[in-house]
């Protein structure tokens, strides 16, 4: 069987990428373009929505329908485009600051809603692209542009806080583990109702360089170390403080989505 | 087939109206005076297969319609003060995508949340500047419960054609006030729909445009796929940074609107002919205006009234043409600043004699109000 590579949904004109050497977006986009051609997507009948940011850039070297709206609302844009047309494959795209902190209410609520959009959360820990400042993820005591004596606030969850709100498939990953990260997207994708995948990410620039690990190899051998499974997780000794996190399927439901719940509206209002 | 009469509410006929130019989602968050469209929309949706979404807030709701009308959906949303406000990223947004929607900004009194129920017209420069950025807009205001119906199908036909957001300035007044109101029959009002491209989907570019000056836009979902961005983007619809793209792209979204000016300015005018007194206004206090000058006539005061229907761009030249021919204008409008009396004052010169009527503590302007100054503007000037 030959192996995906996803280069027709790649927008060869438009490379090299603008990401930093040892940044970690490549790897996701790679992962993404690879499921959409594992999964057969038509690029007229996909449209991939993105925020602000660096990882927001991703839409300018993807072949398919795309959106690049404003920071923290690609959520809003996306919903309208699913409702009003439910036939199209809508994914969009987000960084840590788009989708739980600018975006977070957007977040909310579109779990809430249970649109079947799937968004892929790059979560890199600051704002990559206006220079690192810390974001709702950033983890408490680290280093930032604007907290340069340690965050004082603490981090949010973004895959939690996807579950409670009502998300139908919730997957965690990092680029250290491309395949499984692959893997998840696609199952996000497949999954009717609001998916998320957060993949954990390096942004050696910035989060890296502030936070004594300069170089991507250094991140990602962190990534290798803390991402662990729910098995191992429950294991460890007091591991929220060491710095793991879970990796792979944290929430795996079927409720109906918004367009189903929305058709037998339209059936209602017709009777009535 | 009989058709009847009803009394109905400015807010209703707006959505009837939108509904009849083809609009088939609604995106939105409930507010005063603006949330009968809303709930009006609510019912009628589901049932003619279209949608109707209850955002989290406005900067949502505005997200959400143009991505709606990106699949090729008419669509469009309501709001009043607060959630205008909160709108204004998003309206850039469809400004520089060049996404045609329609956003009804129902005019309560403020600054911030004021007198949330009551009317005021002190958002008409919001509505011209309130986003960064340099660019143009078309907005219209009503000022009766027919005029939201026709008003609301014209800002939709502007918004196909032009590739714009399209603001509807109500008031609270107009929104509230009910009055006999008979649906046309379809057809019976010009309905336009956007340009859709010709040419193969290789060579599809959704910003360069045709010899009319407007691109024609596909939908997601079609056999096009393209690409919208917020950032600056060329003829291909992605990024382009070069200085002599910027200058092309702000020029156009300027120039495709300056260009069909004639078109897009609509007034009216009221026994205007003989006139030495000269009411300019816009919206409910049109009609204050109206009788105000019916009232001067009979008093022997030679009054006539020109009804702004399209604030922006903004009427210069009928402006300038009636204004040469008055001895004294006088500008009734419901905010303290004189939002609208300002650009009267910059078409007709300082020389002129422009009166101003102002109201902003949440109350009506009564033709009383106005007749006073149309007499003593008679006493001083004529
Ligand atoms: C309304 C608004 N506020 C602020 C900004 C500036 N801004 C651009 S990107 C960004 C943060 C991006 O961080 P994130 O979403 O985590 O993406 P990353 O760059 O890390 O991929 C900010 C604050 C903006 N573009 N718009
Ligand atoms: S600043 Fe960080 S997130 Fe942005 S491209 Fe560079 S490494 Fe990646």
């Amino acid at each position: 069987m030959s192996h995906a590579t996803g280069q027709k949904y790649l927008k060869q004109d438009s490379l090299p990428l603008m990401w930093c050497s040892g940044c970690g977006n490549g790897v996701v986009l790679g992962a993404l373009l690879r499921a959409f051609e594992e999964m057969g997507f038509k690029k007229n009948e996909t449209v991939v929505v993105t925020g602000i940011g660096c990882w927001g850039k991703a839409d300018d070297y993807i072949t398919t329908n795309a959106l690049h709206t404003t920071h923290g609302r690609a959520l809003p844009f996306a919903t309208g485009i699913k409702a009003a047309n439910p036939r199209l494959n809508v994914v969009v795209l987000m960084g840590d600051g788009d989708s739980v902190t600018i975006g977070g209410n957007h977040f909310v609520h579109a779990a809430r809603r249970n649109i079947d959009l799937t968004a892929i959360v790059v979560n890199n820990y600051n704002y990559g692209m206006t220079g690192g400042q810390f974001s709702a993820t950033t983890p408490k005591d680290s280093y930032t542009s604007t907290t340069a004596y340690g965050n004082p606030e603490r981090d949010l969850d973004i895959c939690a806080l996807a579950d409670v709100a009502g998300a139908n498939y919730v997957a965690r990953s990092t680029v250290y583990h491309g395949y499984d990260l692959q893997n998840h997207i696609k199952e996000a994708i497949a999954r009717k109702g609001f998916s998320v995948v957060e993949a954990v990410s390096p942004c050696p620039t910035h989060f890296g360089r502030n936070n004594k690990m300069k170089v991507s190899v250094e991140m990602l051998k962190w990534l290798k170390e803390k991402g662990v499974s729910r098995e191992k997780y429950l294991q460890l000794e007091s591991p929220e403080q060491k710095g793991y996190f879970v990796i792979g399927k944290l929430v795996d439901r079927d409720a109906p989505d918004f367009s189903a719940c929305y058709e037998k509206i339209r059936v209602r209002a017709l009777v009535v | 087939m009989q058709r009847e009469a009803k009394l109905i509410q400015g807010n209703q006929a707006i959505a009837e109206g939108a509904i009849y130019a083809g609009a088939r989602f609604f995106a939105g968050y409930p507010i005063t005076p603006s949330s009968e469209i809303a709930e009006e929309c609510s019912r009628v949706m589901p049932r003619i297969g279209g949608v109707y979404m209850q955002m989290e807030d406005e900067i949502a709701s505005m997200g959400a319609i143009v991505g709606a009308s990106l699949t090729g959906a008419k669509s469009f949303t309501a709001t009043s003060g607060p959630g205008f406000s909160l709108m204004q990223e998003n309206l850039g947004f469809a400004v520089m995508a060049e996404v045609p929607c329609v956003v009804v900004n129902v005019q309560r009194s403020g600054p911030s949340t004021g007198l949330a129920t009551k009317p005021a017209q002190s958002d008409i420069m919001q509505v011209r500047w309130g986003r960064h950025g340099d660019q143009a807009v078309i907005a219209l205001s009503p000022s009766s419960v027919m005029e939201c119906f026709t008003l609301t199908v014209e800002a939709f036909n502007l918004a196909e054609r032009f590739r714009v957001p399209v603001i509807l300035a109500a008031d609270e007044i107009v929104a509230h006030m009910r009055e006999n109101f008979t649906l046309p029959a379809p057809g019976e009002v010009k309905v336009f729909d956007r340009k859709k491209p010709s040419v193969n989907p290789d060579s599809y570019k959704p910003f360069e445009p045709g010899e009319d000056g407007i691109a024609p836009l596909a939908a997601y979902g079609s056999e096009y796929v393209f690409h919208v961005t917020s950032s600056m983007h060329g003829p291909e619809g992605f990024s382009n940074n070069s200085p002599a793209n910027a200058a092309w792209k702000v020029a156009q979204l300027h120039k495709k609107i300056e260009r069909y000016r004639d078109e897009i300015v609509i007034t009216k005018t009221f026994d205007v002919e003989d006139m030495d007194v000269l009411l300019i206004a816009f919206g409910a206090v049109t009609r204050a205006a109206r009788a105000a000058a019916l009232e001067a006539r009979k008093e022997g005061i030679k009054a006539g009234v020109l009804q702004l229907v399209t604030v922006w761009p903004f009427p210069d030249r009928e402006i300038a043409e009636l204004g040469k021919k008055a001895k004294t204008v006088v500008v009734p409008e419901m905010n303290y600043s004189g939002q609208v009396a300002g650009e009267v004052t910059r078409v007709l010169g300082p020389a002129t004699d422009i009166r101003r009527v102002n109201k902003y503590n949440g109350q009506i302007i009564t033709p009383g109000d106005i007749l006073e100054e149309i007499k003593r503007g008679a006493k001083e000037v004529l």
